[in-house]
């Protein structure tokens, strides 16, 4: 790997934690300045903000995608065939005018599957090509394979499906009436909450719509399918779970696990996006692959990919809280209807997700949560950055705001009066004791250096003569729980190979979606073996390497890889270790590594020249290394245990400003402050912050799905479906990292960061909430999400 | 480079342009390949990614430079969208083209490396060609001996913001591509040689006019030739920036046996400043030609920023946006309240009518088959008048209307002498509220008499439901925005949010 020594911002001199959060803030702080380029970095590689490892590429157009792979001579391209209704029997399918165009070389439907016709998916509950009907508009009844991508293309819209219409469900609600789920419903409770309600000395009752999200990765789902000898097959994906790729693969050819081989250097973006939904190509490829011959591309259009893909699931919440005069909640009643599109996917740890972080940051002693997964003739919802976390938190903060507003409090300080305890009112609702808690300190620091308290008069001041435009604040915490809920999921393993002239190479099961794996992952090995961070080069996600790895996702990325690399890195290490202190008559112990020097009490060589001895000698250089994560278990039938490892902190202050005539909405100041632990890499863990809180806020603004009355989802690209972009995002946008180790023993004491920052974005909600409140004080706000104009100015009466 | 074999497809003439310092030489070029396609399949460059396929995103962002008025102009244009043969005679720059030969980066690189700007990377290669376009805009002015007369301003976090709207990043929150921005300028500079690109596109310019004319794809440098060709080639697809139509290639995957390019025709390539109107060219950009109209009506500026991004405004004319009739074409609505008028010629002669009276239906126009739209002609500012725009979308920058609504009043003794108000995104073409422009007139500028204009605005369009927003809240909003032009012309400050600034507080 290259990497431009010259140029490093100042905090890549920091390895303390304290400081490093000091800095990383100060720079955003100072804004930038050329000033902050400072001499090379430090022997420790981990504690600093090293530069993504692909960064230098990237900017060069030189870091490959799937789809810049050098093509095999014979590639055919192919494109998906959609149904265009939203729910039907599929009676026949005419390719006669398809295969007359030219360059047309075959039309692959359900019948040219040579294994299981349906996808080798947990579920087990989705055709891989529409069988006898179809389920919703943008359903693959099976791909177009052309000379061009372009013909392929055209011909697929010239496949004519005869489809007999059936009544569609195409609302969570209606799937509630018609008890249509994919999944049995499931019930969580502790204590009595109906007696409860009976008894609090406030009540309130609300219902909630929020609605999806598209992942939008800026690299379009695709998948490269080549024919290898002997019935194999390599497979090119861009995909988050490159197991679960030959599994399903396999699955649809009818052949051994180990005839397919999987490979995946990096995502253009995945988001979750990538974790299951990244399959249905690759085994369409496979297919068309298998039956031509032939290496076969597939590579999504945009507007396909929109229409074929599952998103974020919407949610549709009622609930009934009791409380106390302090805002203090004494008994909840809630219900969510999950909207998991025609098929189960992810939809049950997603919906099971909502359900453990209904509570966020809040104890809730008599509760009663009812989670309906509901199925409706759309795409088949699935993973999305939180995998219903957000869906679960957003409710609760919900009922916050709705409390302090009923009885006339600072939703902040309802806030508080609900956090979690330490050594009282310190078990979930699923019966977790939460043991690592800082939600008071945090809350409390945020709220001094946002200035909330200040804001929050000058604001209601300002409000007050203001005709047009009103401000709001609000703070929201974070609590998310680390680990995957399922878990067998939680293990890893690595490779770390040292070749003769001490250069090393690092394979793992996690996959490079953008979010600094790789480099962490690097940082951590070159601090094992005391070399060079430009000395350890990542190599790309493959599963004739790293068998049976889990998906890249639940945030759990370093915590597992990171550990395994390590692992692996400290036996090639005690290796060496043992060897020099042979040669020097000391104890292994004796032996240290650092800065590429090799020292014992009688000595020093440098690595490389440990390395050739140790090799003539008959040293192994090379490792593997395993790690699971300890003390978690659960049990999925009463969602009860312990199903994470540790919880993931955060806190965020927002200021919005809505206009009463129009409904529009602009965010002017975002204060955060975010605990990752000690930060193997604090660039990178503030991009993670920064870039979770801006899709969390397009999620709840800008970012609306909208399906037509024929179940036809109307917003099929960025024209028509707006991401966050430079003028959403304001000047004022400060990052603070919380200056303490994970509690809990995990790799460099960092903590998780992928998934829980999006949460943060929740404040902009209650911000908005809290402005629309200003404007008519005494009455419930409404508010559904998306905020657009429109349900802005609905929330406001004005509609 | 040499020229890569393509699959024969109609006759087109050769393309040129100058990459890298060299003529490149391409045959047999299909008329609706577009320029990504160009560099990803037939030359192997994959560094330029496809993220949507409609110049909404910014991955496939490269920049052009062509000479106007004897100087390099570098515009940043999406590549997926633009049609490879526009580009002939030009230069062509993509994220493979700017490091130096030993590996050292551009500073528009540099800086994104620094700022650690690049998380999964995909759209890294738009930014770095959006930020090279910026570069050379406002930051190599600066260098050199042409720097003492530089007037280039600095780049802003305002001005990044500005520009890079066109691109979207969906992992990094923009923070530190926007700190990219700023710092690139303060990196060691790195300058083009001007005076030798210059002449390698005067000799490329030189052979373009020699060649054949008569191919599927016509680039004609006349207006005579144009109006020549537009007459024996009726059924030929006229384009100018491609902007639209290039989605009818990418999406509706539509093919054109010939394709009429404009964007060439000399003519049509300025915009003359009449002593009472601005004669605007059709080849004319979006951004050249808001250019012009800020120049004599600053207020504009927001509303121009917003239009698409740079990209697009790069690329798209102001003559296409008319010319293709959308009822959300934002630049309409502004023209009607400007009471602009319109040039279509053809052989026969010419015929210049209001804007509006160029529509008869939903992206149906008067023009014959034989016709062009040729220039706009936009009347000037005058000191009586009080013109604002206002824009409705999901999101601020970069989005499509819902609502637009432009209000062009003169207020005299504080009765409405005139009135002239162009509405977008409420008919099925761009409307001229006739029914309020003539309630309003002679009416006396008071509260009463808005809020009757407000239902009268709101009475005379019935505008649709669809995925940007309700009929309902579109009707809404119409009166609405009436309302704000009233609160604004009482004075009233802060109560806009495009204009909005927060005070500091603590």
């Amino acid at each position: 790997m290259t990497m431009d020594k010259n140029f490093s911002v100042s905090r890549d001199e920091v390895a303390d934690p304290d400081v490093n959060a000091a800095n990383a803030h100060a720079d955003l702080l100072a804004g930038p300045q050329p000033a902050a380029i400072s001499p090379p970095p430090a022997a420790q590689a981990a504690g600093t903000s090293r530069f993504h490892e692909s960064a230098r590429a990237q900017v060069l157009g030189a870091a490959t995608y799937v789809d810049d792979i050098p093509e095999i001579k014979g590639t055919l391209y192919a494109a998906p065939i959609l149904s265009t209704v939203a729910h039907g029997r599929l009676l026949g399918v005419d390719s006669r005018a398809a295969l007359a165009m030219p360059g047309v070389r075959d039309v692959i439907l359900v019948h040219d599957i040579p294994g299981d016709p349906l996808l080798g998916n947990f579920a087990h509950d989705e055709p891989v090509f529409a069988l006898d009907r179809v389920e919703h508009i943008g359903q693959v009844i099976g791909v177009v394979v052309a000379d061009s991508v372009m013909q392929a293309r055209r011909a697929a819209r010239q496949v004519k499906c005869q489809i007999d219409a059936l009544p569609a469900i195409l609302s969570v609600h209606d799937a509630l009436k018609a008890q249509s789920y994919v999944l049995p419903p499931v019930f969580v409770k502790r204590g009595d909450a109906e007696a409860a309600l009976k008894t609090a000395a406030h009540t309130l009752h609300g219902t909630l719509e929020v609605g999806g999200q598209e992942h939008f990765y800026l690299e379009g789902q695709v998948a490269y399918v080549l024919p290898q000898e002997q019935n194999q097959w390599l497979v090119y994906s861009s995909t988050q779970h490159p197991g679960e790729i030959q599994h399903w693969v396999a699955h649809a050819l009818g052949i051994d696990q180990h005839a397919v081989r999987v490979e995946c250097r990096r995502m253009g973006g995945g988001f979750g996006g990538k974790e299951t939904q990244a399959g249905h190509m690759a085994v369409w490829a496979a297919i068309a692959a298998r039956k031509l011959n032939k290496p076969v591309k597939l590579r999504m259009d945009r507007d396909d990919d929109f229409l074929v893909t599952g998103k974020r699931h919407p949610f549709a919440y009622d609930y009934t809280a009791g409380f106390d005069d302090t805002g203090r909640i004494t008994g909840l009643k809630l219900m969510m209807a999950v909207n998991c599109g025609f098929s189960a996917d992810l939809s049950g740890p997603v919906a099971d997700r909502a359900v453990f972080h209904a509570d966020n940051a809040y104890f809730l002693q008599d509760v009663e949560i009812a989670s309906y997964r509901c199925k409706t003739n759309t795409q088949s919802n699935t993973a999305f950055r939180g995998f219903g976390g957000p869906q679960g938190m957003i409710v609760i903060e919900t009922i916050m705001g709705d409390i302090a507003r009923q009885l006339g409090l600072d939703p902040l300080a309802v806030r508080r009066r609900n956090l979690y305890g330490i050594g009282e009112r310190d078990v979930t609702h699923y019966q977790m004791k939460v043991e690592d808690n800082i939600l008071e300190p945090l809350l409390s620091k945020l709220e001094l250096t946002a200035h909330y308290q200040q804001r929050r008069e000058a604001i209601s001041a300002w409000n007050a003569s203001s005709p047009v435009i009103q401000r709001g604040i609000a703070i929201t915490p974070v609590k998310f729980g680390i680990s995957f809920t399922a878990t067998l999921f939680n293990q890893a393993g690595a490779l770390v190979h040292v070749y003769t002239d001490g250069s090393c190479q690092v394979n793992h099961g996690g996959t490079e979606m953008g979010q600094g794996l790789n480099t962490k992952v690097a940082q951590i090995v070159a601090d094992e073996l005391g070399i060079a961070f430009e000395q350890v080069l990542m190599t790309a996600s493959d599963t004739g390497k790293i068998p049976n790895a889990s998906a890249t996702a639940a945030s759990a990325g370093t915590d597992l890889n990171a550990r395994a690399a390590q692992y692996a890195a400290r036996t090639v290490r005690d290796n060496l270790a043992q060897f020099v202190a042979g040669l020097d008559g000391c104890g292994a112990g004796a032996v240290s590594f650092r800065s590429g020097q090799v020292t014992t009490p009688t000595g020093t060589r440098p690595f490389t020249e440990v390395v050739k001895l140790a090799y003539a000698n008959r040293i192994q250089l090379w490792s593997d290394g395993f790690y699971r994560t300890p003390k978690i278990h659960y049990d999925k039938n009463t969602l009860t245990g312990r199903p994470f490892y540790y919880f993931a902190y955060g806190a965020a202050c927002t200021e919005v400003a809505i206009d009463l005539l129009t409904g529009e909405s602009r965010v002017l100041k975002v204060d955060i402050l975010h605990d990752v632990g000690h930060s193997i890499n604090p660039a990178i863990d503030i991009g993670q912050i920064e870039g979770g809180f801006v899709q969390g806020m397009g999620w709840l603004t800008t970012e609306q799905l909208v399906w037509n009355d024929q179940g036809l989802l109307s917003t099929h690209a960025p024209s028509t479906y707006k991401i966050p972009t430079t003028g959403d995002v304001p000047e004022h946008f400060k990052v603070g990292l919380w200056p303490e180790p994970n509690r809990e023993d995990n790799v460099f004491g960092s903590k998780a960061v992928g998934e829980p920052p999006l949460m943060l974005a929740i404040s902009v909600y209650e911000a908005l909430r809290d402005a629309v409140a200003s404007a008519r004080p005494g009455q419930r706000v409404r508010l559904e999400a998306p905020a657009t104009a429109e349900n802005v100015l609905r929330a406001l009466g004005g509609l | 480079m040499t020229t890569h074999p393509i699959v024969v497809q109609p006759a087109a003439r050769t393309l040129r342009f100058i990459r890298r310092g060299e003529v490149v030489n391409l045959g047999n070029v299909p008329p609706g390949r577009t320029v990504l396609e160009l560099l990803r399949e037939d030359l192997g460059c994959t560094g330029t990614k496809e993220g949507c396929g409609e110049g909404d995103c910014g991955a496939c962002t490269v920049v052009l430079g062509q000479i106007e008025d004897g100087a390099l102009r570098f515009r940043a244009i999406n590549s997926c969208i633009r049609l490879a043969h526009s580009i002939d005679g030009m230069a062509l720059w993509t994220v493979e083209d700017i490091a130096e030969q030993d590996g050292t980066l551009h500073p528009a690189q540099q800086a994104m490396v620094q700022c650690h700007a690049s998380q999964c990377g995909f759209c890294t290669p738009g930014f770095v060609m959006s930020l090279f376009g910026m570069y050379q805009n406002y930051v190599a002015p600066t260098l050199g001996p042409a720097a003492l007369n530089a007037t280039s301003q600095p780049i802003t976090r305002a001005l990044a913001q500005e520009e890079l709207s066109g691109n979207l990043c969906r992992c990094t929150g923009y923070r530190p591509i926007l700190d990219a921005a700023q710092i690139m300028g303060s990196l060691p500079p790195v300058a083009i040689d001007h005076d030798t690109l210059l002449s390698k596109l005067e000799l490329l310019a030189q052979a373009g006019y020699a060649q054949e004319v008569d191919s599927a794809y016509k680039l004609p440098y006349t207006l005579a030739d144009l109006l020549k060709d537009r007459a024996a080639h009726p059924t030929a697809q006229l384009v100018a920036g491609c902007t639209d139509v290039g989605l009818w290639v990418t999406k509706q995957h539509r093919q054109f046996g010939e394709i009429l390019d404009l964007t060439q025709v000399e003519e049509l390539r300025h915009i003359e400043d009449q002593p009472d109107h601005l004669l605007i060219g059709a080849a004319v950009t979006l951004a050249d030609a808001f250019g012009a109209l800020i120049k004599d009506r600053p207020q504009l500026h927001n509303f121009a920023s917003r239009f698409a991004g740079l990209p697009v405004r790069n690329s798209g004319t102001l003559g296409g946006n008319i010319a293709n009739g959308s009822p959300i074409g934002d630049s309409m609505p502004l023209l009607i309240a400007l009471n602009a008028r319109i040039v279509l010629m053809s052989e026969h002669g010419q015929r210049e009518m209001a804007l509006e009276a160029l529509y008869t239906g939903y992206r149906q126009t008067v023009m014959a088959a034989d016709e062009v739209l040729a220039f706009i002609r936009v009347p000037k500012a005058t000191p009586e008048e009080t013109l604002k725009v206002y824009k409705i979308s999901k999101r601020y920058d970069d989005d499509i209307s819902a609502v637009c609504l432009a209000i062009k009043l003169h207020i005299d003794q504080g009765v409405v002498a005139r009135a002239s108000i162009g509405a977008g995104g409420v008919a099925a073409t761009p409307a001229r509220a006739v029914q309020t422009e003539a309630f309003l007139t002679g009416q006396p500028w008071t509260l009463d008499t808005v809020r009757q204009a407000m239902n009268v605005l709101r009475a005379e369009f019935s505008p649709i439901s669809d995925m940007r927003a309700s009929s309902a809240y579109r009707t809404e909003v119409l009166g609405k925005l009436l309302e704000r032009y009233w609160l604004e012309s009482q004075g009233m400050q802060q109560i806009n949010l495009a204009s909005f600034m927060l005070e500091e507080t603590p």
